[in-house]
């Protein structure tokens, strides 16, 4: 299967996404994740206000056949979270890379971002495994 | 070759039961040989185990009686039987006296459509159990007042720790607490389970009474028994709150039988309700198996230990019932699980169920009432007599300590009647008081026995009570009732005529395919056959109605079938010692790796703590490790799916000053034995550590080869495979410990009744000898084999496999392969190229097996994407040949769809399993035909089993979870 990874995203080894909205970064989980997973029936987020360690797992994806933690691609403070893919994890199965993203970071490092991978070595880095 | 099935007239003798427990007969047993190459089922196995720890000759110096056919063994076992002299045993504590309706007893516990299922992991297959648990979470979920029930736990002391660790982990997340509050009035056997579970995780246990408990930011749960073990009740309301203001979690151990009348205690705030069903008409046992039960609020749903059954949707829309949440389980969390629960008690919860059932709520009430009134004019007595009755409410038990307590257990013990023995483990002689509790098996007649002995032993003579009816409100002005209606579900309103109810039953038991329908060729699971001969002594009353701590005089014949079995085991694994006391494979682990932790303790190395796992092994044995406070390093597996000795040696040298244990199951999960496994086993030896064999694989080994004598120092048994007891539909189980002598001062043992080691690791379970009322079923087998006949088994299996994986290597590619290309008693064969071509799924194979009348093998465990078959010994080759041919048709019909001969998502495989109401629709639209849906092979048409229902959304489940059954049905 072909994914499409667009070309402002930036990726974690670990398949979350992290993309720059002015001064806040957004981050959810990769396209790929998803198919991985399957259908996937809960999300587990940390609530507004948390701060996060980049490389730490900030919650956890449940599927059908599997759970998955989540690891911050970036240290920041949560300072939104999309509600509406803890109660409707469907949104995140339709559209990770859209409505399905997860949180809204004030980033502690801005750099960091631009030390993950860009859409294209991900899409290699997919490809190769 | 000969065929030893005596035929001949001049046999005198009656054969010898394991000619029908081994399904091939000889004739087949060459065929199946001859398919591999070979002509003699010795050189065979021979080939098939590793040299240097194959058992030439098991029967050397073996205290194994020679085999028997099950007339000869009934006979003795009867014997036996008869040395146990149960009484009449008021001493409640967590078990009661109770009837179970002969309904039940016949068409549940001794049917075996019930008990030879397994687990419901196939649930198109399984809807009738999955019904039943069902209706035992929502009456476990009416009683607690709580919306989520899981579907039994092992017992109630393990059902407290498991609360423990739910609590614990979820105040874990917030803040570092590590106190847990426990109520004094904790029954023992709880208390000491908690204790033994609390200290590897470091958590405090802070004992006392409630209203002196010290709540404070440390304190991450309380713990609350009600009605506690001296009987008291209370509003346990300003205690909960308390526990809420610091955000500890609040537990509470009810009775399920008080819980009838009292405010389901979820109304007054409780977070977590536990314990134990046996007294909704399972009998004692002499302490088990009985079901717990756990219920929690809806916010903790995803923290439940153990399975959910939650209700979902087939294709067609219909509503059906599977597992739910299946990633909560320690296959996939591993060693991030707050618990290793897996087999649990599924047969038990489906007959405590069904009593529920039996009653409804009014006959429970009854029950209760009953009870209630028996206490209160047993109360007035002893007041009129001037004994010191403390001013408590109570529901079914009295404590009195009193000067003349010797004298009333004698003339109590006269009668017929064990009391408790205050205080508890004291001797009779010793004692300071004495407890009653009454039960549904108790009347007035009782009463009144009970009323004379304690007149006569203050030298009063007592007069018969007078008829006096009893209002249950007035005595119970301080703790809150029920208010509302309960149990308003259809299911238990309306089966309330004996006709009704064995036609539900019989209705729901049809749903389900058993060992009575067909092979069950799960991987690791060995489901072989559960003969009628072993199971019939279950139900003897010299064996079920003893109470777990009655004197040990009357349980003479429990404690002979016990050295036998301890000493018969210990020998078939080369061990010094058994413990026969953990309640599945689980406890087991847990329990070993316990007794490691404390050898090294004992040498001065409590720092020893990593425990190595390859990737390979089986969920339960990370999340055990983790629980027994070590440190879970995963070891990685080769090619040939064998333990990598490279990394195991790295990682093991790596870990050299704190390398604790190695947990290691053979023959491994992927179904071979390894050839390196004594020196897998010295390596770790020579780093310090230990090594704990998984042993659910043990029916590859019996009279083979020795754990015990190729370097392992303890290993587990699930005597729930290997040794014949039936799988229940997930329980119950026993899962013993056998250790090397170094271990033995740490097995287990019991706070009231003395066994085990020397420095025990304490209790695993709650009562001392676990399951003991199952263990008669392993005797059985034992003892009907002898060591001939095990060793047969043992190498019969591992032909009825690598004939398997012969006849299907052209079809599905076999995994692995062990020397000479043999694999053990089972074999993974891989669909992945499958999927990759043709888009088919593990599942849809699966699935379609149903319509071929079998119940898949073990799906994507150990490895994703496979099947793993594990035939057993009792499969007969006719059997076997049927499997295969459907497998080799299911072939087939996937090379259609890769060649383009069949649509890629229309097709049977796809839309498998189909039931009859969609192949005798009026509509039908698919482009394959309803006779290729539903008959695919003309031999089904003399023996069709139906799936009740299509395939199921799991997805649409887990999203929408509903756990228990609605009141508008
Ligand atoms: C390899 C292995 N280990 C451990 C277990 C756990 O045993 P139990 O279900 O008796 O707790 C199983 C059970 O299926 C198993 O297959």
């Amino acid at each position: 299967m072909a994914f499409d990874f667009p070309k402002n995203f930036r990726f974690a080894d670990s398949h979350e996404y992290a993309l720059f909205e002015g001064d806040l970064v957004r981050v959810g989980i990769s396209a790929f994740a998803v198919d991985q997973l399957g259908d996937i029936v809960f999300v587990d987020l940390p609530d507004v206000g948390t701060v996060l360690t980049r490389g730490t797992s900030f919650g956890s994806v449940e599927s059908v056949k599997a759970v998955e933690e989540m690891y911050a691609p970036i240290s920041g403070e949560v300072v939104q979270r999309n509600d509406s893919v803890l109660s409707s994890p469907e949104d995140l199965q339709n559209d990770p890379h859209g409505e399905g993203w997860l949180l809204l970071i004030s980033p502690a490092e801005p750099a960091h971002v631009e030390e993950l991978m860009d859409a294209g070595s991900y899409a290699d880095k997919i490809a190769s495994n | 070759m000969l065929d030893e099935r005596p035929i001949e007239a001049s046999s005198i003798q009656p054969p010898q039961f394991f000619h029908r427990h081994i399904g091939p007969t000889a004739k087949d047993q060459a065929q199946m040989l001859a398919q591999l190459g070979h002509t003699d089922l010795e050189d065979f196995v021979q080939e098939v185990i590793p040299r240097d720890i194959f058992d030439r000759n098991p029967h050397l110096g073996s205290s194994i009686p020679e085999g028997c056919n099950e007339s000869e063994a009934l006979e003795e076992l009867q014997a036996i039987a008869d040395k146990n002299s149960p009484k009449r045993s008021l001493i409640g504590l967590g078990y009661h006296g109770t009837v179970m309706p002969s309904l039940i007893q016949r068409h549940v516990l001794e049917n075996p459509y019930w008990y030879t299922a397994y687990t419901p992991y196939q649930a198109e297959i399984s809807q009738g159990r999955l019904e039943a648990l069902f209706n035992f979470q929502t009456l476990i979920s009416e009683l607690t007042g709580l919306p989520i029930a899981n579907a039994s736990l092992l017992d109630e002391a393990t059902a407290a720790a498991e609360a423990m660790s739910l609590s614990f982990a979820v105040k874990r997340k917030g803040q570092q607490a590590s106190r847990f509050l426990v109520d004094i009035d904790v029954l023992p056997q709880t208390l000491a389970v908690l204790r033994t579970r609390a200290e590897p995780l470091g958590i405090i246990l802070d004992i006392s009474i409630p209203s002196d408990f010290n709540f404070g930011d440390d304190v991450f749960g309380m713990f609350l028994q009600l009605p506690g073990k001296s009987g008291q009740l209370w509003d346990p309301s300003f205690c909960i709150a308390a526990a809420h203001e610091v955000n500890a979690l609040a537990t509470v151990a009810i009775d399920p039988l008080a819980q009838v009348l009292m405010a389901p205690v979820g109304e007054l705030g409780v977070d977590i309700a536990i314990g134990s069903a046996q007294r909704f008409g399972v009998p004692m046992a002499f302490g088990g198996p009985h079901a717990a039960f756990f219920a929690t609020r809806e916010t903790f749903k995803r923290l439940v230990p153990g399975r959910l059954i939650g209700q979902s949707l087939d294709k067609e829309g219909q509503i059906a019932f599977r597992l739910a949440l299946q990633t909560r389980e320690q296959h996939i969390r591993r060693d991030k699980a707050t618990s290793n629960i897996c087999t649990a008690q599924v047969l038990l919860a489906v007959i405590a169920s069904f009593y529920a059932i039996h009653h409804g709520a009014e006959g429970l009430e009854l029950i209760a009432r009953r009870v209630i009134s028996l206490r209160v004019k047993f109360e007035d007595c002893l007041r009129e007599l001037g004994y010191p009755l403390e001013l408590i409410t109570r529901f079914d038990s009295i404590e009195i300590y009193c000067n003349q307590a010797p004298k009333v257990h004698e003339l109590a013990s006269l009668a017929g009647i064990n009391l408790r023995v205050l205080p508890l483990g004291s001797s009779v002689d010793k004692s300071k008081g004495f407890g009653v509790s009454f039960d549904e098996v108790s009347n007035d007649k009782e009463l009144n026995i009970l009323c004379q002995i304690v007149a006569e032993s203050i030298g009063k003579k007592f007069n018969p009570l007078q008829n006096k009816t009893v209002k249950i409100e007035d005595t119970f002005s301080d703790v809150p009732l029920r208010k509302s209606r309960w149990l308003k579900q259809s299911v238990f309103n309306i089966h309330r005529s004996e006709t009704d109810l064995l036609r539900y039953i019989s209705r729901l038991s049809t749903k389900d395919f058993s060992l009575v329908h067909g092979m069950i060729p799960l991987g690791s699971c060995t489901m072989k056959l559960n003969s009628a001969a072993e199971l019939a002594p279950i139900s003897w009353q010299k064996f079920a109605s003893l109470h777990p701590f009655a004197p040990l005089e009357q349980a003479e014949g429990y404690l002979h079938l016990f050295q036998d079995l301890e000493s018969w085991l210990s020998e078939l694994t080369g061990f010094a010692g058994v413990s026969l006391q953990p309640n599945a494979g689980s406890q087991g682990e847990f329990a070993g790796l316990l007794a490691i932790r404390k050898w090294h303790e004992s040498r001065n190395q409590s720092y020893r703590n990593i425990c190595l796992i390859p990737q390979s092994a089986h969920g339960t044995n990370p999340a055990s490790s983790v629980m027994a406070g070590m440190k879970v390093i995963s070891i990685l597996c080769d090619k040939h799916g064998n333990v990598d000795l490279n990394d195991l040696e790295i990682k093991a040298r790596e870990h050299a000053s704190d390398l604790a244990a190695l947990m290691v199951t053979y023959p491994s999960t992927h179904g071979v034995f390894e050839p390196k496994i004594r020196e897998i086993c010295e390596l770790i030896h020579s780093f310090g550590g230990q090594v704990y064999l998984d042993g659910a694989n043990f029916n590859a080994q019996v009279c083979l080869c020795k754990p015990g004598s190729y370097g392992v120092d303890v290993c587990h048994l699930n005597l729930h495979k290997t040794f014949c007891i039936p799988h229940g539909g997930g329980g119950p189980g026993i899962g013993p410990i056998a250790v090397a002598s170094h271990l033995l001062p740490f097995l287990p043992g019991h706070p009231l009744v003395q066994c085990g080691g020397s420095n025990s690791i304490g209790a695993v379970s709650a009562s001392p000898w676990g399951s003991a009322g199952i263990l008669p079923i392993s005797w059985m087998y034992l003892r009907m084999m002898g060591i001939k006949g095990l060793r047969k088994a043992s190498s019969i299996a591992l032909l009825s496999a690598n004939y398997i994986a012969s006849r299907l290597s052209p079809y599905y590619p076999v995994l692995f392969n062990g020397l000479e290309g043999l694999v053990a008693h089972e074999c993974i064969l891989d669909l992945r190229p499958i999927k990759r071509s043709s888009g088919i799924e593990v599942d849809d194979i699966a699935k379609r097996l149903m319509d071929f009348g079998f119940h898949a093998p073990t799906v994507s465990w150990p490895v994703t994407g496979t099947l793993m078959v594990e035939p057993t010994e009792s499969e007969s080759l006719q059997e076997i040949n049927r499997f295969c041919e459907a497998m080799i048709a299911i072939r087939a019909e996937v090379d259609e769809i890769i060649q383009g001969e069949s649509d890629s998502t229309n097709n049977p495989l796809r839309l498998a399993p189909h039931t009859l109401s969609v192949v005798t629709a009026d509509e039908w639209d698919r482009p394959y035909s309803r006779q290729k849906a539903a008959f695919p092979v003309p031999a089904l048409a003399q023996n069709k089993f139906w799936p009740a229902v299509s395939r199921i959304d799991n997805a649409y489940g887990d999203r929408n979870l509903v756990c228990t059954c609605s009141v508008f049905e």
